[in-house]
């Protein structure tokens, strides 16, 4: 069996006395896609943090494409390399690129950092990548500013797939997105998905585009992995009873709110 | 319309803002009624006009604002109450926001937040308010209510703030609780937790609701019927239980359509191309839906259509009768 593409083990991070995740270990095959679900404070987004290099772990292993990187990197070719292997799009589009570039100049300054193509070359991969999430010329051009969230939100996939990396996190991309504009961009990512032997992890609260995005779910509550298995049936059998409230907390037609008999605190 | 023993009711109304210079229409004849003890849901995409339409009623509208056609509640005209009489109007509507830590002073405790409008709209003595407060926590579920008016709001959890905001809310005894999407924020376990409390406060208390949400889902498992806006018109009145089986407008099910299903897996979503319009972009002489509509034909861009019933419910698309029943789309088609 071939290296997965992304390895956890027992990872662990302390933030003084408070241990966000504890022991969480998963892995990601090439060509896969895994969900990380929980909720708010569950340690789901410090694991996609841990990931790219944003935080540095208590203790536990990451290993992406074959080589370790659950230290900081050493030397800027090293953080380089890491950066072309894993990539990641956050949740807050509005706050995610940078104000005075336009999308074209976004695009083209990681072909540059990462691939080193020439200008002409470099050119010709921006107007594919636009074509890729379906932002015509003019819009290229253009600031954030002048930008719907939706449009930010694929400048910023668009971006992360500049880098061409193995590793795609998704954390809680699509969630701020209008229902309309939403179905459109995951339509886009399951065709990227179709289209190249990239890998996702994506982390997010909403069950049915969990369902629609991965093949397999690992579910967070207070730092640790109390479910996973393949998503589809975990969703259609769930056995921890988190798992449970959490798919029985959905609204759905004929649905009854229910309240949990333990209140939360806090 | 015929709202007979309706508590709120729009007819016609018509908003524009100035924006540099000009003005843009931001809701065009908007009209739903909502009878007493009645949840409503208004569903509708970002630009649609939802929170418009709330702060609208709730006379919260930017200076400036030009505004057409009546707001009635409970026979009164809102649009021309002024001083104590809008005071008290504002006391009949409470309103809860997405973010209750936006509408909480990160300064000032539970305790001055909560009593403030008791104290100085209707005189109650801050001990009576106190009590009063305290005995509402504990209704939406929190028991040890005198320590958290002693609490900043930092010190309370997402889902425990927005407990304390539907509290205040019900302070003032409301008829009509305004409800812009106030779970969007919190965990999915936490909404629950919320909209359950909510919905026995409202039937012990008859109060009626208008819940706005961008979930169609959400709005049909809560509401009694809900309204679907579009381009800052009304597209569609449904009772919701008929909402995902029955649509009346092509958006309505296009928007049903394009949602993932928690209960089956699908390689493709049907997704509705382009992007949702705001009021000032959608066209004068035809359906603002026409551009990402798969129904659209000659006759939807002969005139902007206008609301009729159908099936008990209302809807403002030109082909409604002949689509009727063929409007819903198969999963995973």
């Amino acid at each position: 069996m071939p290296e997965p593409v992304l390895q956890v083990e027992n990872l662990r991070k302390e933030y003084g006395p408070l241990v966000a995740v504890d022991g969480v270990g998963f892995t990601v095959p090439e060509g896969g896609s895994l969900a990380i679900v929980g909720e708010s404070g569950s340690g789901k987004t410090t694991v996609a943090r841990l990931i790219v290099g944003l935080e540095r772990a208590t203790a536990g292993t990451i290993r992406a494409c074959g080589r370790d990187r659950s230290a900081p990197a050493r030397s800027t070719r090293e953080r380089r390399l890491r950066g072309r292997e894993v990539q990641i799009v956050f949740q807050d589009p509005y706050t995610s690129l940078d104000p005075r570039q336009t999308m074209e100049d976004a695009i083209d300054e990681v072909l540059r950092l990462h691939r080193g193509w020439p200008a002409d070359k470099r050119k010709q991969r921006v107007r594919e990548l636009s074509d890729l999430v379906g932002m015509d010329s003019r819009q290229t051009r253009a600031l954030p500013r002048a930008l719907s969230g939706g449009q930010r939100q694929r400048v910023a996939i668009a971006r992360a797939l500049a880098a061409e990396p193995q590793v795609l996190i998704l954390d809680e991309s699509v969630a701020a997105l209008d229902v309309s504009i939403q179905a459109q961009v995951l339509n886009l990512l399951a065709d990227i998905r179709d289209e190249t032997s990239i890998s996702f992890v994506l982390i997010s609260h909403d069950l049915a585009v969990v369902r629609q995005l991965t093949d397999e779910i690992v579910v967070m509550w207070r730092g640790r992995v109390v479910e996973r298995g393949e998503t589809a049936d975990v969703l259609d059998h769930p056995q921890n009873d988190y798992t449970k409230l959490l798919r029985s907390s959905v609204p759905r037609p004929g649905w009854k709110p229910k309240q949990r008999v333990s209140m939360a605190t806090g | 319309m015929t709202t007979g023993g309706a508590l709120l009711e729009l007819d016609g109304v018509t908003v524009s803002l100035p924006v540099e210079g000009t003005m843009r229409p931001v809701l065009q004849d908007v009209s739903f009624a909502i009878r007493p003890g009645e949840a409503l849901g208004l569903v509708g995409e970002s630009g649609s006009g939802k929170s418009m339409t709330a702060r609208t009623i709730d006379r919260l509208l930017p200076a400036g604002a030009a505004v057409a056609g009546r707001v009635r509640f409970d026979g009164r005209d809102v649009m021309t109450l002024s001083g104590a009489d809008l005071k008290r109007f504002r006391g009949e509507v409470a309103m809860i926001f997405q973010d209750p830590r936006a509408h909480t002073n990160p300064v000032r405790r539970i305790g001055d937040f909560m009593t403030e409008a008791l104290r100085t709209n209707s005189g109650v003595g801050i001990q009576e308010a106190s009590r009063r407060a305290v005995a509402l926590l504990k209704s939406v579920g929190i028991e040890d209510g005198e320590r958290r008016l002693r609490q900043y709001p930092h010190e309370l959890s997402g889902g425990l703030l927005q407990r304390v905001m539907i509290a205040t809310a019900l302070l003032t005894q409301p008829r009509l609780l305004l409800a812009d999407e106030p779970t969007t924020a919190l965990d999915v376990t936490t909404q629950a937790d919320v909209l359950a409390i909510l919905s026995d406060l409202r039937s012990e208390l008859r109060l009626a609701m208008l819940f706005i949400t961008h979930n169609l889902e959400l709005a049909a498992a809560i509401c009694d019927r809900t309204v679907v806006m579009y381009a800052g018109q009304v597209v569609e009145v449904r009772e919701s239980n008929k909402l995902h089986d029955q649509p009346l407008h092509p958006y309505t099910a296009a928007l049903a359509a394009a949602r993932p299903n928690i209960d089956a897996t699908s390689h493709r979503l049907t997704a509705i191309p382009g992007r949702p319009l705001s009021a000032f972009e959608a066209p004068q002489d035809a359906c603002a839906f026409t551009a990402r509509c798969p129904h659209v034909a000659d006759i939807c861009r002969r005139g902007r259509p206008a609301l009729v019933e159908l099936d008990g419910g209302l809807t403002r698309c030109v082909r409604a009768s002949e689509l009727f029943g063929k409007l819903k789309v198969p999963l995973n088609a």
